[in-house]
């Protein structure tokens, strides 16, 4: 098990670096001058040249990748070129908004995926099967950030049960839920189509094992045989799943933020290549990417708590 | 002949219909969309405009016809991408299993994995400026691991197989097997996953576009349109409503066909008719 | 006491078992024998409840009076694992990956709500401790465990419950040979102690032979014979009960042949594979082969045989040119062959595998197939000649030529092992290594298959290397043996001979364990 989590770790950091290292070199080091591109045509030579020093363009790109990278360690994410601030403040203000977001999404994919997938199973072929198939198909064509424009047309415009968009603050918790649920609504029916027809697949395969007719020989009726056998070996597809899925739902929570006008982490990282704010992109972008791997990584964890061929590695 | 799964009839036809409208719509659309024209803005549905106008004057469907054109034509580079890069190194890595060629591939593919189209596509914007190509490339390189992995996967269990063993002891090398018997087995498996990361594709840019990273003006794209149309949603919501349904019966069409195909193909299915 | 009556069964309408009527008294061991497709595993299935959907049946199938075919699923589900058990095939399989062994036997008390926690935990400790596990702890994982030692657990499961009667579906199939001399005798004492019943559903003759009280002989959904397994061995008297016995222990006429040319040299060859992963080091590297020596002569028929892990396949694979060898030399038609076989070499040496359905890219077509190794020849045939080719080694193998246009999944098992001997025979090689060639198939295909290669070893005056797990056959094919266990070769000698008087302990255990047919003269007396 140890050596499970050493390897796995292992494996996270050097994810880390490489990752690091394409996102510098696409930002900092492929041709043509970021701070020229910064601030655009008008700029004059003294600006482009302060510019240049601020962020560091003078030194080496390996001087530069340490500088910022041992940054990124430390918190220091440089000073955002159009708000004056420190990068790490503005994430950790947005942070606020989209991490709970995505929680909440993926808490109520998984909610509405689980259970409707093992119905589905447990009625192979019925009515019911078809029922959940046929709404889950569509769940994944629907895009959803046009879904969440549909979601505010009929509930903040018709019916005027929630607002269409901003974000009150955490001060006040109920309403802050409230103007998050509408925008993790739309995120979540994709995913609960997606994570139900796998569950569905999943489940339909384990009992089709032998060791479910072993069960069954025991004397453990169907409904039992699912509980007490199949569901545990059916997550393990499920797991694999749900971390791919976290990359979709972060570039989904991106997009919606946008429909829904919430200030987060989607909205710094689009004004900011609107204004050509580079640190403020380059950094984003790293923090989105290290959340996918770190997500991945605790994916690998979970294999290990439910496989225990995986333990004693 | 077998029956064909109604999934793949109904798929196939759905996706059929859009290939052929985007088509068409290289020769002919119904009006002009280049134009501007403040006179016919915002029309309602009528015998000239079939599904109305937009806040632009130009005609509905005519931009939606357009539309396909963008959606399909980007993801279909994109799925290209993905299989000439990705069946490729997939082949690759499983004929060498364990090896260190197998294990940097992996990893690899594990590290783009690692990027969502979305954050490649605000890094190449965020120093490129936005482009329909930025959206290709995108969706392409995220396509990349995907073809990788099925192709691996779909690999290694027919390396165990007898027949390729039979082939190594004909002589053959692994380059001749992976091309003479393990692609030819694979094709089902990669059509399948074809048809999936054709309909992703289609998702993908209809979100790349809507957020401004994707075709920019005055190429009409269905994201881009409903980006448009969202300011008006509350007094036009047809505009809002058109586009977003365009994309889900394609993406609905390619989905079924992709089940249906996995129904028709599979070969365990296969077995019992045969 | 346990019966069917008339019992038939259709699944979706094909008819599968028809007015299969048997008895089982209680503390006998019924052994119900039959090839694949004959429907004796659906019949225990039936008795079980257990069978697939779309399942039709008509007759009865009675524990004391009750008909099992009428009980509602619940009053099934309180009958399974309390007074009717079953186990399979497949020990590797049959068990719950992610849950312990102890849970696994003891999940048998508590759904049954005979025991639970504790006390369910104490019963499946002794349960374990019968079935001969007193040494595996119940927190262990089916993973830790060997397929003899799985085949226990599932087996202690069963009996949790002291059931009536216990069904084994080909218990010891996936086993080899000592294990299962060994999982046999458990379930004989098992038998004799708790007084249930047995039903042992099996391919093999020879493994109810040995064991079983009564047998009934299972063909195409029918039973055709049954009574006293004395009886039945001794009479025989449906004439598939009598080619099922001759098949069982067939040998094709061949004359020993051999003339001391050695055209295989292998020499202290070793064979090693990277050890274990453990973090950033490897553990100490398995050896596979340790320092295996002999040779093959021209027209000689040499069998290897050994349990599963014994190295067999690996040295196979080494002789093949497939893998590298860490140490020692082969050397073939007097060349070496190592570190690589030169690529002219390979056409005098050709194999067939254990596996008739995936020995053949399912898209090819028998000509193309057949025609493969013809990459090895720099003047390989073209066009009519190739097709000639072809033509030819199909009706060597007593193949039409017309099956030439057909891909493999329109054939049988034992017609696609005759179209893999046909593709080794294209090249004309000198030599033919048979890895397991006949071990999936039923016997009376498999005796086929026997009289073919005896006969194609006369005509082109080839020699074999045998490899088997299967005694019996290796006994009817061979002239000479090699045993191998743990990586070496612990002893070598004339088929007979060996057989007759084998010299080594693990030949002797072996031989011991090996299942076997009552003499048929001795019968007949």
């Amino acid at each position: 098990m140890a050596r499970y989590l050493l390897l796995r770790a292992l494996s996270l950091g050097l994810s880390l670096v490489v990752a690091s290292v394409v996102i510098f070199a696409l930002i900092e080091v492929i041709p043509g001058d970021p701070a020229a591109f910064m601030m655009g045509l008008n700029a004059t030579e003294e600006n482009l040249a302060a510019l240049r020093a601020e962020l560091g363009l003078d030194g080496s790109a390996l001087d530069r990748y340490v500088v910022w990278i041992t940054g990124m360690l430390t918190g220091d994410f440089g000073i955002s070129y159009t708000y004056r601030v420190p990068v790490a403040e503005l994430v950790l203000d947005r942070l606020w908004v989209s991490l709970p977001l995505a929680v909440y999404a993926l808490t109520l994919s998984t909610l509405i995926a689980f259970p409707i997938g093992i119905l589905a199973a447990a009625t192979r072929g019925t009515a019911t099967d078809y029922g959940i198939m046929g709404a889950t198909q569509l769940g994944i064509a629907i895009p959803n950030f046009w879904f969440a424009m549909l979601l505010v047309l009929l509930f903040a415009v018709t019916l005027r049960w929630f607002s269409a968009g901003g974000f009150p603050g955490w001060d006040n918790p109920a309403a802050a839920l409230k103007a998050l649920t509408l925008p993790a609504v739309a995120l979540a029916l994709p995913q609960a189509s997606i994570l139900a027809r796998v569950m569905r697949s999943a489940l339909l395969e384990t009992l089709d094992q032998d060791y479910i007719r072993t069960a069954r020989a025991k004397g453990l009726s169907r409904a039992q045989a699912i509980r007490r056998h199949a569901l545990r070996n059916a997550l393990i597809p499920v797991l694999t799943i749900i971390g791919l899925q976290f990359s979709f739902l972060i570039a989904g929570a991106i997009i919606i933020e946008n429909v829904f006008f919430l200030p987060g982490l989607g909205r710094l990282i689009f004004q900011g290549i609107t204004q050509r704010d580079l640190i403020v992109v380059e950094s984003v972008t790293m923090l989105l990417v290290f959340a996918v791997i770190l997500v991945t990584f605790l994916v690998d964890l979970a294999y290990a708590l439910v496989d225990p061929r995986l333990r004693r590695r | 002949m077998s029956r064909l799964p109604p999934a793949l009839l109904i798929g196939a036809a759905l996706s059929g219909v859009f290939l052929a409208v985007a088509l068409l719509s290289l020769v002919w659309i119904p009006h002009p969309i280049t134009g501007v024209s403040i006179a016919t803005r915002l029309q309602p549905p009528s015998g000239t405009h079939w599904l109305g106008t937009d806040q632009l004057g130009r005609d509905l469907l005519s931009m939606l016809m357009v539309g396909a054109q963008t959606s399909i034509a980007v993801a279909l580079i994109a799925v290209g991408i993905g299989v000439a890069l990705g069946v490729p190194l997939g082949l690759a890595a499983a004929a060498s299993r364990g090896s260190p060629l197998d294990e940097i591939i992996m990893r690899g593919n594990d590290l783009i994995f690692a990027f969502p189209s979305l954050v490649i596509a605000i890094l190449i914007t965020a120093r490129y400026g936005p482009s329909a190509t930025n959206a290709i490339l995108a969706i392409g390189i995220f396509n990349i691991p995907v073809f990788a992995r099925v192709a691996r996967g779909g690999a290694l269990p027919l390396w165990t197989l007898d027949y390729i063993l039979a082939a190594r002891t004909a002589g053959k090398g692994k380059l001749r097997i992976s091309v003479e018997h393990v692609l030819p087995n694979l094709m089902n498996l990669l059509i399948v996953q074809a048809t999936i990361q054709f309909s992703l594709g289609i998702l993908a840019e209809a979100a790349l576009s809507y957020v401004g990273l994707g075709a920019q003006p005055p190429t009409p794209s269905w994201g881009r349109m409903l980006a448009e149309a969202q300011t008006m949603i509350y007094t036009h919501p047809m505009l809002a409503v058109l586009p977003g349904l365009a994309i889900v019966l394609m993406v609905l069409g390619l989905n079924l066909m992709g089940d249906g195909l996995r129904d028709a193909l599979d070969p365990r299915l296969r077995r019992g008719r045969g | 006491m346990i019966s069917l009556d008339r019992l038939s069964l259709s699944i979706h309408g094909t008819p599968i078992l028809r007015a299969v009527t048997l008895k089982i008294t209680p503390g006998e061991i019924f052994g119900l024998v039959g090839e694949s497709g004959s429907g004796k595993s659906m019949t225990a299935l039936a008795l079980m409840g257990l069978l697939p959907r779309g399942a039709e049946t008509t007759g009865a199938a009675r524990l004391d009076g009750t008909d099992l075919l009428t009980l509602s699923e619940p009053d099934l589900c309180r009958l399974r694992g309390s007074d009717i058990a079953m186990i399979f095939q497949e020990p590797m399989t049959a068990l719950n990956p992610v849950q312990t062994i102890g849970d696994q036997v003891a999940e048998t008390l508590t759904i049954h709500g005979k025991a639970k926690g504790a006390q369910a935990r104490r019963i499946a400790r002794d349960r374990l401790d019968r079935v001969g596990l007193s040494h595996v702890a119940l927190d262990r994982y089916p993973h830790e465990l060997s397929g003899g030692q799985r085949q226990r657990v599932c087996i202690a499961a069963a009996i949790a419950l002291h059931p009536r009667l216990l069904i084994a579906d080909e218990p010891t199939t996936a086993l080899d040979v000592t294990t299962q001399a060994q999982i046999l005798d458990l379930l004989k004492d098992l038998v004799a102690e708790e007084g249930m019943s047995l039903l042992v559903i099996t391919h093999d003759l020879a493994v109810v032979a040995d064991m079983a009280d009564c047998i009934a002989v299972m063909n195409r959904g029918e039973i055709v014979e049954t009574g006293p397994t004395a009886q039945v061995l001794a009479e025989r008297r449906h004439p598939y009960t009598r080619a099922l016995f001759a098949a069982s222990s067939h040998a094709p006429d061949r004359a020993p042949q051999g003339a001391p040319e050695p055209l295989l040299a292998v020499e202290s060859v070793h064979r090693h594979y990277p050890g274990p992963r453990q973090g950033f080091r490897r553990g100490p590297p398995v050896e596979a082969v340790k320092g295996v020596s002999f040779e093959l002569h021209k027209g000689e028929s040499l069998g290897l045989v050994g349990e599963s892990g014994c190295g067999k396949s690996t040295l196979t694979r080494a002789i093949l040119g497939l893998d590298p060898v860490q140490g020692g030399d082969i050397r073939l038609f007097g060349r070496s062959i190592v570190p690589v076989m030169p690529p002219e070499l390979r056409a005098g040496i050709q194999v067939v595998f254990q596996d008739p359905y995936g020995s053949f890219n399912p898209r090819w077509r028998v000509e193309r197939l057949v025609a493969e190794p013809f990459h090895l020849l720099t003047d390989a045939p073209k066009g009519e000649d190739r097709r000639a080719r072809v033509a030819e080694a199909l009706r060597a193998v007593h193949l039409s030529p017309d099956d030439m246009a057909k891909y493999p999944h329109e054939f049988s098992g034992g017609q696609r092992q005759r179209i893999a001997i046909a593709r080794a025979l294209i090249t004309r090689p000198r030599i033919l290594v048979l890895d397991e060639a006949v071990s999936a198939l039923d016997v009376s295909v498999r005796a086929r298959i026997l009289d073919l290669l005896a006969e194609l070893q006369d005509a082109f005056g080839l020699s074999y290397l045998f490899i088997s797990h299967d005694l019996t056959v290796v006994r009817a094919i061979t002239d000479r043996v090699l045993v191998m266990q743990s990586g070496e070769i612990v002893e070598e000698g004339p088929t007979e001979a060996v057989f007759d008087a084998p010299a080594h302990p693990y030949t002797r255990q072996l031989l011991a364990a090996a299942p076997r047919l009552p003499d048929l003269t001795e019968a007949q007396a």
